[in-house]
């Protein structure tokens, strides 16, 4: 799914844009949308090539795609983890659930693993708060989590623990 | 706009504003300053309101608004401070303190920051202990300039003045919450992003969090102010004087031509001012070698042999090139050194090599030759048609005012061969081939009279020549323009058009139109377009020659060209002779003197003998440098008096080491006529000498006495003698310059020339037809060259080149061809091309770009390691002898 970013990238960077048409600033975070959808993530080249075809600086890009968590400017993994650090999961533990997933896993928050299986992100409040602690992968919920639930369920998703390297 | 006026009352005064100003315009007008950190009154953009330390109390309003944002009505009741007004002002600086590092102690803003002021001001004592500070964290080997976000309060100017007045957007907001910073796209270093180091946005950064890389130690530093030493605009900025050295520029909203702007070379261009390459000590070629010598050895040599050269072979057979890039009393002296201490009239100067068809041309047409316009009313022009002018890399502030205007809803017209800055907001691009500049201007004056766009009235009553010209351009319809130029026939017709319906129709022009073998016949045609539509003699309406140099304008003035005394009094008129033979206690050589395409080949020829050359690298700049080379060779005397040993002092019999402008006192005349003074800032490195004392100590050695004990008392002389100039003295220009003609003390100096009269009578209608380019393309040389300037260097580079940063940025040469041709020659993007033409041949990076149609290859002609003027080719303008160095036939191969 998720495309390398080279030079042969861009007449599909091209292809999305003038498919949408876009003449003016007032539509770049749908095609900011459509290209993260595209590519997984929003390439440096992809975004050169939109302010070039639209007129719109470099930095200002970037300011919308800094701006929004939404963007990532670096490949994404398959999955997405997002582990919940609102009120109730935070007096459950979800600081203990947040380590146990970054040791299994081998990065921090906002990183991908190097096999490009997981990016980790955490967030305020997913909204089950009656199941705290939680996270997500991709748009499945997981509460009532334990240290021990939560490698068991990354490894079904593939997950080789570092653990124990 | 509306002119309706509204009357409000502000801090209990009667304040009348015009509708759609805001309250806090009205109240600056009043004098009454309200506290403020995001606006920025000197620029002409909307307000963001962000800081909200400018609120005011309206009355009958629910809450205080942003002054900045809130517009005039009428029988408005403002109050600008209250003890409520007061809080809300303390809470603002009190939350911006928060995150801010209590380092002001070591801040070189200290004593200039805002925040600071307010914070003293609001009596603000205590910290509000809200946040943790901001980490220093500095760009690291930023070249010119960097940005510390501990220091930064967000205001957003710097973003406001990146994108909306410079138009470049390098800069914008990045992230959110505390991690909010400014930035450029992350991942990418300052020089090789879109900024083009203005530092635009240090002028306006109300803390230090922008600030240049050399200016750490600038507190407390002397400020001289001056005028900027590289283009023709003539900007006036402070330098910051420490320790006997110039730490950083800086600019005050005080002074007509630039404001607070200034481009990367005016800001970051002065570290050659203490460059260790500079001449520090005369030298005299000994056994083939430049040796060290005593100021007395030297110049007792050069006087020396200019006697027995003079005895021999006449005085004609001595030249000297003067400089356009020192003072006006330098240029007078040279002049009179010339005229009356030696004999000759064979005086020039590298006008020559630029803008001397602008100075024949509209001559010709209007009787004087510059711009007939100020720069300050740029922005008020509806239609601007800028043809042969890469106006915002030569002329930055110009450029800045250019883009001003199309967002006041000017259209603008653009002809050029390439895709320049300009064409991005352009309302129509005509990407002419190279030469063909004339058939486009004459098919444009086709469309204005055949579809009765032109201005009757003022052909009848302001004007001469019409019939005759009219035959010529009848024989131009648009369809044949289009076939010579290359662009379709329907974008002339609606060039013409805008251009002819324009209330206020400015043209721009630079080298594009004066360097080629018809460049005084570019100049008239462009005379005519005016004289058509009678877009000349009026506000904001008429052709706009841009200089290149500081003070190129002032050495033509000052009479630095061969066949005109100071002042351009002809010298062949006895009468004008008379008058200077008297002041001046000589007698004078009424045959006009040789130019310095006439002085090459006449030393080429071994009939010149001597060459006495001030600031000026003939090598470099001059067209087929392997002939100037050579010409140079055979003289019996070469003097070169420079700043730096450039090509041409390398093979000097003797060089003199002489003062940049940051050394010693004067005036330069920039492009819009204006007279402005320079002043000493620090001193000259060395035995480095005062160009004007060198010239003075010359001139009583050759036995003509001179003594002079300041420049502005050459400038007194000078006046005296030059009608248009009586009324110019240092007294009256020691704050804001005044522009020529001003004849008298009492004038108030001329915004813009022949208004209701042309300084020759009537306007001039000239009969000028297209000629084709001297080179043209065939087999062997398939591929159009042309040359010009860049951004980030001027002209020979000498200086700009020994300024860390700007080299960082350019640090050598290219040569942009479109990415089609290269693909052609197998080439690369990146990799080296040689470039060959019937003169010469160098070898250059390639820059792939659409920017240039297929066909034709650009190269700047900055770099003396490749340098572009050993290919472009030694034909000249019939008129002027300017040579051509738009165009020639080029052959590009891949190198390695």
């Amino acid at each position: 799914m998720v495309e390398s970013i080279t030079n042969e990238c861009v007449p599909d960077v091209l292809a999305v844009i003038d498919e949408m048409n876009v003449s003016s600033e007032s539509n770049l975070i749908a095609v900011l949308q459509d290209m993260q959808e595209h590519f997984g993530y929003l390439p440096p080249a992809a975004l050169q090539e939109i302010s070039s075809r639209i007129h719109i600086p470099l930095a200002r890009i970037y300011g919308v795609v800094t701006f929004y968590a939404q963007f990532h400017t670096e490949p994404r993994g398959r999955h997405t983890i997002r582990c919940c650090r609102g009120t109730a999961c935070h007096v459950e533990g979800a600081g203990r659930v947040l380590r146990t997933i970054e040791k299994e896993l081998g990065i921090s928050d906002g990183e991908t693993t190097p096999d490009g299986l997981f990016s980790l992100e955490t967030l305020g409040c997913i909204g089950i708060c009656f199941l705290a602690p939680a996270m997500m992968i991709d748009d499945q919920y997981f509460g009532n989590l334990t240290t021990q639930r939560v490698g068991s369920i990354l490894r079904t998703y593939g997950a080789r623990s570092c653990l124990h390297e | 706009m509306s002119n309706k006026d509204v009357k409000l009352t502000i801090d209990s005064v009667e304040v009348t504003a015009p509708q759609g100003t805001t309250v806090f315009q009205a109240a600056r007008s009043a004098g009454i300053d309200i506290p403020h950190l995001c606006y920025e009154p000197e620029l002409d953009l909307s307000p963001t309101a962000a800081c909200r330390l400018c609120v005011v109390e309206v009355e009958g309003a629910a809450a205080p608004p942003a002054s900045c944002a809130c517009p005039v009505v009428e029988g408005m009741v403002v109050r600008t401070d209250s003890e409520a007004l007061r809080e809300i002002r303390q809470t603002v600086i009190e939350l911006l303190l928060s995150d801010h590092p209590h380092d002001c102690a070591t801040c070189d803003e200290f004593g200039q920051c805002k925040l600071e002021h307010y914070a003293y001001a609001l009596g603000i004592r205590e910290k509000c202990e809200a946040a943790d500070p901001v980490a220093v964290r500095c760009e690291p080997d930023a070249p010119m300039m960097g940005y510390d976000r501990s220091k930064c309060i967000l205001c957003g100017r710097c973003v406001a003045v990146c994108q909306n007045m410079q138009e470049v957007g390098a800069v914008d907001f990045q992230g959110r919450g505390f991690g909010t910073e400014i930035g450029i796209p992350p991942g990418v270093s300052r020089e090789d992003s879109e900024c083009e180091m203005c530092g635009n946005c240090i002028a306006v950064c109300p803390t230090g969090a922008v600030a240049g890389r050399r200016t750490v130690g600038i507190r407390g530093a002397a400020k001289v102010r001056t005028t900027c030493c590289y283009c023709g605009v003539g900007c006036q900025l402070d330098l910051n004087v420490r320790d006997g050295r110039v730490v950083g520029v800086t600019t005050t909203s005080d002074n007509p031509v630039n404001g607070k702007w200034l481009c990367v070379k005016g800001r970051f261009g002065y570290e050659f001012i203490d460059h260790p390459d500079r001449l520090t000590t005369p030298l005299i070629r000994r056994n083939g070698q430049l040796e060290p010598a005593t100021w007395d050895e030297a110049l007792g040599y050069v006087a020396s042999r200019l006697t027995e050269i003079k005895a021999a072979n006449g005085p004609d057979a001595i030249g000297l090139i003067s400089s356009s890039r020192c003072t006006n009393e330098e240029n007078y002296l040279v002049g009179k050194l010339a005229r009356a201490a030696i004999g000759t009239n064979n005086v020039d100067q590298c006008a020559r090599t630029c803008h001397a068809p602008t100075v024949a041309g509209l001559a010709i047409s209007f009787g004087s030759g510059a711009m007939t316009n100020s720069i300050g009313e740029i922005p008020d022009a509806d239609v601007l048609f800028v043809i042969g002018s890469n106006t915002t890399e030569a002329h930055p502030i110009v450029g800045l005012k250019i883009k001003q205007a199309v967002r006041n809803g000017a259209t603008l017209i653009v002809a050029d061969p390439r895709k320049i800055w300009l064409t991005n907001i352009a309302n129509i691009h005509l990407p002419i081939h190279p030469g063909t500049d004339l058939a486009l201007i004459n098919g444009m004056a086709h469309v204005i009279l055949s579809e009765g766009l032109a201005n009757a009235e003022f052909i009848k009553s302001r004007t001469e020549g019409f019939e005759e010209f009219a035959k010529i351009v009848e024989q131009w319809p648009p369809e044949r323009a289009a076939e010579v130029c290359g662009v379709p026939a329907e974008d002339i017709r609606r060039a013409a058009r805008e251009y002819a319906r324009a209330d206020r129709g400015a043209i721009f022009y630079t080298l594009g139109i004066t360097e080629h073998t018809c460049g005084t016949y570019n100049v008239m045609g462009l005379a005519n377009l005016t004289l058509l539509t009678g877009h000349v003699g009026k506000e904001s309406s008429g052709v706009n020659p841009l200089r290149g140099q500081n003070n190129v304008q002032g050495a033509c003035d000052m009479g630095a060209l061969p066949d005109v005394l100071p002042g351009y009094q002809k010298v062949a008129v006895e009468e004008n002779r008379r008058k200077f033979e008297d002041a001046w206690n000589v007698t004078l050589s009424n045959t006009p003197g040789m130019t310095i395409t006439d002085m090459l080949e006449a030393a080429y020829d071994e009939n010149l003998k001597a060459l006495y050359i001030m600031g000026e690298d003939p090598v470099m700049s001059e067209a087929h440098a392997g002939f100037v080379r050579e010409a140079l060779g055979r003289l019996d005397l070469l003097v070169v008096q420079e700043i730096f040993l450039n090509e041409t002092a390398k093979i000097a019999d003797v060089v003199l080491p002489a003062s940049c402008f940051a050394e010693k006192d004067g005036t330069f005349t920039n492009t819009e006529r204006r007279v402005q003074r320079i002043r000493k800032a620090v001193e000259a490195p060395g035995e480095a000498r005062e160009d004007w004392k060198i010239l003075v100590d010359l001139m009583n050695r050759l036995g003509y006495p001179a003594d002079y004990s300041s420049p502005a008392e050459i400038w007194s002389e000078f006046a005296s003698l030059s009608p248009i100039f009586a009324g110019i003295n240092y007294s009256r220009i020691e704050k804001v310059g005044l522009q020529w003609p001003c004849p008298s003390l009492d004038h108030p100096g001329t915004k813009f020339l022949h208004s209701g009269r042309f300084t020759r009578g009537l306007g001039k209608f000239s009969v000028v037809e297209h000629s084709s380019p001297s080179e043209v393309t065939d087999n062997d040389y398939p591929l159009v060259l042309s040359t010009g300037r860049t951004l980030y260097h001027y002209n020979v580079g000498t200086m700009t080149r020994r300024v860390h940063g700007l080299d960082k940025k350019s640090p050598e040469n290219y040569v942009e061809i479109n990415p089609r041709d290269l693909e052609k020659l197998g080439g690369q993007d990146g990799r080296m091309l040689r470039v060959t033409t019937r003169r010469g041949s160098i070898v250059a990076r390639a820059v792939a770009t659409r920017k240039i149609r297929p066909g034709m290859v650009w190269m700047p002609m900055h770099f003396a390691e490749s340098s572009a003027n050993e290919l472009t080719v030694d034909a000249y303008d019939n008129i002027t002898r300017t040579a051509e160095f738009k165009v020639a036939a080029a052959r590009v191969e891949v190198a390695w």
